[in-house]
């Protein structure tokens, strides 16, 4: 369970409040207005910001303090994802150790991670070399051998077409499933949330709030949430 | 284990850095140690010396400021219309014009003056036609010359600087002008003259502070009662009476002079001088008349003719002795390019944590650097570490090491405009992905500073070791007649009237310097990502 004991962060003025808890293996998705703190929540979780007061608990121990790269946390940033000068081979081989040089037996588990996401055969590629997508599987891949815990995703896809972004997304919640990772994801588009995720966790008005199933959450929006999807027709799906 | 054991809600801060600021952080401190603390040890001799400021040291101070405000009026003077005319021209082999005008930067100080002297010494070219007219010949000894021979050296870095303000004036005020069919004059009043009004200024400062510091042009140049700067003074007082009391007043005063000048020519706002973008061409509607073209043409000539002429009497007066140089110059050429090996060593030890450093936040950092950087005078310093080895060792024997070390220092301020803003570009870029990935120091350093920064540090490496093959100041002071780098040697030939053999040696010399700064910057660009 992910558990964020009263926990406030502070990014320049702006202050995020957060009391919730996240259960093993839940897939939950992020929303709320543009500039209420989604990516805050997410960088806190990650470590990119220290809680200022409070302590987050991944299964019963403290990380508050802990480096990012020493959280069970992998994440993935709306851009920036892959460093542009190495290989795919290389910049999925970082997720297994960022600093050391990686044995064959490491190699072939890159190899089988690129296979994986569709990119068999492509390791010796630079970023450039590949189109939005591909470059999203790259940086799956890597979070596949990672294996790490947590998946946070701050809208990695937002720069993909629709059935593009789709296709990612169901992606995301295969290497989910078979990791048995637990997922938050911030988004824009409620559809993105019907798709993947059970839970939503709305963040409004400098605030988290604990997870709710999703349906009924967009089924009945609270009024924060109201006022940021605007008319109610676009949540139903069937009509 | 220990950050777990923290208070609830006082989390300790975990690094959010991939490389740790405090190597950068010790690498400053040691630059300013090496230059606080020299001039301490400079001061102290000062008060046991009380020779007092006489007549000759009042000569010397007036002299310098004469020099260095002459050489910083005529160089930006002379540049305002060559910039002007490159801003406004598009012709084959402007780039390389362009290109060629950052050369006099790493140009050895010795070689330049030996080629400004075949064209305009007493036995020069110009002196040779005239004298076919009956002519008395040029006389190049004094403050004219030195003088000519900083206009030679700022000439190139002042139109370099008011190029870029030309060409940071928006396209689209040039066009909405022309519509309004604006004149050359009205141009003028409108956006021309604003602009240099802001530029010029700091153009000047900069040019100031270089020239406050000349040693090797007064050395070669000045010299006499007359003509003599603080710099070539405190060697003066060094070398030939030994007077450490009397090298330390004037030690002093250039010091205080160099910290003030450098202050005002951070103040104001300049430009890079060696930033790229300077090849684009704004197109002028207003220069299309004959004159105008006519008066381009002439001043660009007259740059190319200015700065090309005695790179060229080097390579032809240097040329035919060059393979029968004898043994000693050769020796002294070996132990230039160790010194610079050195010199580019010790600059990356140190500009390279202290870039990412300043690239991490630490920015007043950079800021000491650079201030350190432009005040320190190399003959302060090694006036400094003299009295400091005296005692110990003898100076002769560390001769050397104390070049290469003064040196770099020299070059710390130019390496750090280079680096840093690449630094900052990459730490933004890279430095959450990396913190994520849990990479960390050298790692990071190999990952992805190395391979994202390659370029940037093959042409501070470049510069570093072209400056410091260069470099005629320090080393003039500590040398014993048996060791010498090859600007010594260079000096030493012409001061016995060898001027074949230092002709010979200069264009040695001038091979070196461009060969380390190709060699470096290339190696560096090679197969590097933009």
């Amino acid at each position: 369970m992910l558990k964020l004991d009263a926990v406030t962060v502070q990014k320049g003025d702006f202050r995020l409040q957060a009391d919730l808890q996240i259960a093993t293996g839940a897939q939950v998705a992020v929303i709320g207005p543009s500039g209420a703190g989604k990516s805050t929540l997410l960088e806190a979780i990650a470590g990119f910001l220290l809680a200022r007061d409070g302590r987050i608990l991944w299964r019963g121990e403290d990380i508050t303090a802990l480096p990012p790269g020493q959280r069970p946390v992998a994440m993935l940033f709306q851009d920036g994802n892959l460093f542009p000068h190495l290989t795919l081979r290389q910049n999925v081989g970082l997720g297994i150790d960022a600093n050391r040089r990686l044995s064959a037996a490491q190699t072939d588990v890159v190899s089988a991670a690129l296979a994986r996401v569709g990119l068999g055969g492509m390791e010796e590629r630079k970023p450039a070399d590949l189109s939005g997508g591909q470059q999203s599987r790259a940086a799956l891949a890597r979070v596949l051998v990672q294996g790490r815990d947590l998946l946070l995703l701050d809208e990695p896809f937002a720069a993909l077409g629709p059935a593009l972004k789709a296709e990612m997304l169901d992606l995301v919640a295969e290497i989910v499933a078979e990791k048995g990772a637990t997922l938050l994801m911030v988004s824009h588009d409620p559809q993105d949330a019907r798709r993947i995720a059970a839970e939503v966790v709305l963040v409004a008005e400098g605030r988290a709030l604990p997870p709710l199933p999703t349906a009924e959450m967009l089924d009945n929006p609270p009024p924060a949430l109201r006022a940021y999807l605007g008319a109610p027709q676009i949540l139903d799906p069937d009509r | 284990m220990a950050e777990r054991a923290q208070p609830i809600g006082r989390a300790r801060p975990a690094s959010l850095h991939p490389v740790a600021p405090w190597p950068g952080t010790c690498a400053a401190l040691g630059v300013a140690l090496l230059v606080l603390g020299t001039l301490a040890a400079v001061a102290m001799r000062a008060e046991g010396g009380g020779s007092g400021f006489g007549p000759a040291e009042v000569s010397a101070l007036r002299f310098t400021l004469i020099q260095a405000s002459l050489s910083a009026v005529f160089s930006v003077g002379l540049a305002i219309p060559v910039a002007r005319a490159l801003a406004r021209r598009r012709f084959a082999g402007r780039r390389v014009l362009i290109t060629i005008l950052g050369a006099p930067f790493i140009l050895p100080v010795i070689v330049a003056i030996l080629g400004l002297l075949a064209v305009f010494g007493r036995s020069g070219w110009i002196s040779d036609a005239l004298g076919v007219f009956g002519i008395a010949p040029l006389r190049i000894y004094g403050l004219h010359g030195v003088v000519m021979a900083h206009v030679f050296f700022n000439l190139p870095l002042a139109t370099r600087l008011i190029l870029q303000g030309w060409q940071e004036i928006p396209a689209e005020r040039f066009r909405l002008a022309a519509q309004l069919n604006a004149g050359p004059r009205a141009m003028w009043r409108l956006l021309e003259a604003p602009m240099l009004r802001r530029i010029l200024p700091g153009v000047m400062a900069v040019i100031f502070a270089i020239c406050l510091s000349s040693f090797a042009v007064a050395l070669t140049l000045g010299g006499g009662p007359k003509a003599t700067t603080l710099e070539l003074a405190i060697y003066q007082a060094f070398h030939f009476d030994f007077d450490l009391g009397r090298a330390a007043v004037l030690s002093t005063v250039q010091l205080g002079l160099t910290v003030v000048a450098a202050v005002l020519a951070l103040r104001v706002p300049v430009g890079e001088g060696f930033g790229a973008g300077l090849d684009r061409a704004v197109v002028r509607w207003d220069a299309t008349g004959r004159s105008a073209t006519a008066l381009d043409v002439v001043w660009i000539g007259f740059a190319t003719l200015f700065l090309m002429l005695p790179l060229l009497a080097v390579l032809v007066a240097g040329a035919p002795g060059l393979l029968s140089l004898p043994a000693p110059v050769w020796s002294a050429a070996w132990v230039s390019v160790q010194v610079a090996a050195l010199s580019t060593v010790l600059l990356l030890l140190v500009a390279l944590p202290l870039s990412a450093s300043i690239a991490l936040g630490r920015r007043q950092l950079g800021e000491i650097a650079g201030i350190l950087g432009l005040a320190a005078s190399p003959l302060v310093i090694g006036t400094g570490l003299f009295v400091l080895i005296y005692p110990v060792a003898n100076p002769a024997h560390v001769a050397l090491p104390v070049t290469a070390l003064v040196n770099m220092v020299m070059a710390l301020p130019f390496a750090l405009r280079i680096l840093v803003p690449r630094m900052q570009q990459v730490m933004q870029q890279n430095a959450r992905l990396a913190l994520a990935l849990d990479m960390r120091g050298p790692a990071f350093w190999r990952r992805v500073i190395w391979p994202r920064c390659r370029a940037q540090i093959g042409f501070a490496a470049g510069l570093t070791a072209a400056l410091s093959l260069g470099d005629l100041g320090v080393v003039a002071l500590f040398a014993d007649p048996e060791t010498a780098t090859l600007p010594l040697q260079v000096y030493r030939l012409m001061g016995a009237y060898r001027m074949e053999t230092a002709q010979a040696a200069a264009l040695l010399l001038f091979i070196l310097s461009m060969g380390a700064f190709w060699l470096l910057d290339r190696g560096g660009k090679f197969h590097a990502e933009a």
